[in-house]
């Protein structure tokens, strides 16, 4: 919020929103799934711009609420509309406002994961390290592949434990490997995937979203913490 | 080929305990998609490239009927034979009637996945006839009587010495006794070993990567070139091909091929690139006096005009298993049956049944990595959640799943019922979680905090309360 302010943005956000219909998407409920997205569209219709601070739930609005309607070309008209106004935070930043730069300080070495869906889906992957970017006292470390899955997954985490357990675990040794002593992302399910499998590990890392620091709100408890 | 893709999980739990295998695989992760990222930043037109594969394979399958019978008939032309089949059991007793018609005694393979779906091998020992892999993997893994694990490496989970105790075992009694250590010299003993069993072979049989119609062609890319012995010695050769492998014209095999080495294994090109057309001609000197094709559907033309028809785009490169993290963490045989990864997660159930291989399009986090780099852009993830729809649709959904998923969507239809236990959750959690500030254990979510700690949302409430309190505040 405070970053879309800083940019000029007026904020709003619509009482009747509700979840984005993913998990019933990737389960394969594709009746429960139309009908949420229904409801979604409803809610957002009017605004210019809708902006979520996450890849997955940004990449299910703006890639694939439209095919939901293939069947119906009224309602995929205005999905496909919809869809073009949808936006992850990042990109909207960047791409959209054309923000370069924020106000913001961060001591310390950061390292970065790229989500799936905002990265593959959305090509979101230079626009968080630009802003990074500009952050006073922040050094940001890469990892290997910081590209690759950390095994959250949405249901899969549940369904295949055992699989994504040692995804997510490939993931914290090789955040650890960089040094870095903050671990930031974009997507909410990743990074409590990765901060839950860091804390179990007993490791010092913190698990920030990449906005908290973008919004110099660094001071806040990190994920999975108490200040 | 038996599945045990129901045992998914079980198949998983096992690898993942399996220490070689995972030394195997540590290697795997990061030799591929390294050199394919490579191959791919030297080619300028790489994705263009992607581009042209993919509507070849397209137009192809939406005239597949025609380039099919156009490829029937240069064959006959060139002196060769099309067989024609419509299941695995067709194309067994074809190719066992074609064995027995020469008296075959023992057949040369060259690498062919086909085989390996029909469960050929089996079918010819049954016979009495014996099959002699002579690609050097899946050489290593019939001798161990394993099923290979990778569609281009067959043996890519095993380590080099398990490999090297393989041949001691085999090699002992045709007078190898010594253990090899060294990758080259066990190389040069399968060679040897495998020389005297071409000379030996009745009958050829290999597989195709293309079909190309215009000239009745079947072409074939090895790195060891055992395709070319096993072509060109024995009186007859085999070529055994699934429907979708058909291509119009060698223009169109040279995009393809320009995409298949480099998505497969970071090559320009695979060291051999052969064309077999047609049986021995008179003043050639050497090839097979006959030359059978076999073209199996096995259920693939079912697909033809629906959703799923993108995946007979597939030219089996292995790249989305190369870039599959859920591949990279339990390897190729958890998938229990021929085609592992996400090639496989699609394909297998189209092929044996979605009540058997269920669980392959659902161990899946949809990370889109395999279609990122799938030379033809196959949706993957895209493909592998019709087959979760078709599950859901026909009840095979876990019930625990189902009934979960029915209340979830009945509160997130409902935005204030959703606000209202939203809230309600978050407090709880905020409140029980406020000591560490997660959670070591978790009522239902033991899934998660099995190997995880479950962070406990800050207090303050949701985003949502956060929200309407502050716009309160600023509008009193």
């Amino acid at each position: 919020m405070k970053l879309l302010e800083e940019a000029g943005c007026v904020v709003e956000v619509p009482p009747l929103q509700v979840c984005c219909g993913q998990p019933a998407y990737n389960s394969g409920d594709r009746a429960s799934t139309t009908a949420i997205a229904r409801q979604v569209i409803d809610a957002f219709e009017g605004y210019p711009h809708i902006v979520a601070p996450s890849g997955s739930c940004a990449g299910m609005l703006a890639h694939h609420y439209p095919g939901l309607f293939d069947d119906d070309p009224a309602m995929k008209a205005r999905a496909e509309n919809f869809a073009g106004r949808c936006h992850e935070l990042m990109s909207f930043l960047v791409d959209v406002l054309g923000v370069t730069k924020v106000d913001a300080h961060y001591e310390g070495t950061v390292t970065y994961h790229d989500s799936c869906s905002g990265l593959r889906e959305l090509g979101v992957k230079q626009q968080p390290r630009t802003l990074l970017g500009s952050v006073r006292g922040l050094a940001l470390r890469e990892m290997t592949t910081p590209e690759v899955c950390c095994g959250f997954g949405g249901t899969f985490c549940v369904k295949y434990p055992e699989i994504s357990n040692a995804m997510v675990g490939e993931k914290t040794s090789d955040i650890a490997a960089t040094g870095a002593g903050t671990l930031l992302a974009g997507d909410l399910g990743c990074l409590m995937n990765m901060a839950g499998k860091l804390q179990r590990e007993g490791r010092a890392v913190k698990v920030r979203h990449v906005a908290e620091v973008l919004a110099d709100m660094g001071d806040d408890a990190p994920i999975g913490e108490r200040r | 080929m038996q599945s045990t893709a129901r045992d998914f999980k079980h198949n998983a739990h096992d690898a993942l305990r399996d220490a070689n295998l995972q030394d195997s695989l540590s290697k795997l992760k990061v030799g591929f998609s390294e050199r394919r990222r490579q191959a791919a930043e030297r080619l300028p037109e790489f994705e263009a490239l992607r581009d042209r594969a993919r509507d070849i394979k397209n137009h192809t399958l939406a005239n597949l009927d025609f380039y099919l019978e156009e490829f029937e008939r240069k064959v006959i032309a060139l002196g060769g034979h099309v067989h024609w089949a419509p299941t695995a059991e067709d194309a067994l007793r074809i190719i066992a009637d074609l064995c027995k018609s020469v008296n075959a005694r023992t057949i040369a393979k060259s690498k062919s996945m086909i085989s390996e779906e029909i469960g050929l091998n089996d079918h010819l020992e049954a016979l009495g006839i014996e099959p002699v892999e002579t690609d050097l993997g899946e050489y290593i893994i019939q001798l161990r009587h394993e099923p290979p694990s990778h569609i281009i490496a067959p043996a890519v989970h095993l380590t080099k010495d398990q490999v090297a105790d393989t041949f001691l075992e085999h090699h002992r009694a045709l007078g190898f006794t010594k253990r090899l250590t060294e990758r080259n010299d066990l190389v040069a003993e399968a060679r040897q070993v495998l020389r005297q069993k071409f000379l030996d072979a009745d009958v050829g049989l290999n597989g195709a990567n293309f079909l190309v119609a215009e000239t009745g062609s079947s072409m074939l890319v090895t790195n060891e070139g055992n395709a070319d012995l096993s072509n060109t010695l024995p009186k007859m050769q085999i070529v055994l091909a699934s429907i979708e492998k058909v291509i119009p014209t060698l223009e169109d095999a040279a995009v393809l091929l320009r995409v298949l080495a480099r998505s497969a294994t970071g090559q320009e090109s695979s060291a051999y690139t052969t064309l077999n057309t047609g049986p021995k001609r008179a003043g050639d000197l050497d090839g097979p006096s006959q030359y059978h094709v076999v073209i199996l559907d096995n259920g693939r033309s079912s697909v033809l005009g629906t959703k799923m028809q993108d995946m007979l785009r597939c030219i089996r490169c292995g790249a989305c298993m190369n870039h599959c993290p859920v591949y990279g963490a339990i390897g190729g045989h958890a998938y229990g049956w021929v085609y592992p990864g996400p090639i496989g997660a699609v394909l297998t159930p189209q092929l044996i049944g979605v009540e058997e291989a269920g669980n392959l399009p659902n161990a899946s986090t949809f990370c889109g990595r395999c279609e990122s780099v799938c030379p033809v852009r196959i949706p993957l993830p895209g493909l592998m959640r019709h087959w979760r729809e078709r599950e859901f649709e026909r009840h095979l959904t876990p019930r625990t799943v189902r009934q979960g998923l029915a209340v979830w969507s009945f509160v997130a239809r409902r935005p204030k019922l959703y606000r209202r236990l939203t809230g309600w959750a978050n407090q709880l959690l905020a409140l029980f979680g406020r000591g560490e500030g997660r959670y070591r254990s978790l009522p239902l979510a033991s899934g998660w905090t099995r190997f995880r700690d479950f962070p406990a949302p800050q207090p303050g409430g949701t985003f949502h309360a956060q929200w309407a309190r502050q716009r309160s505040r600023m509008r009193p």
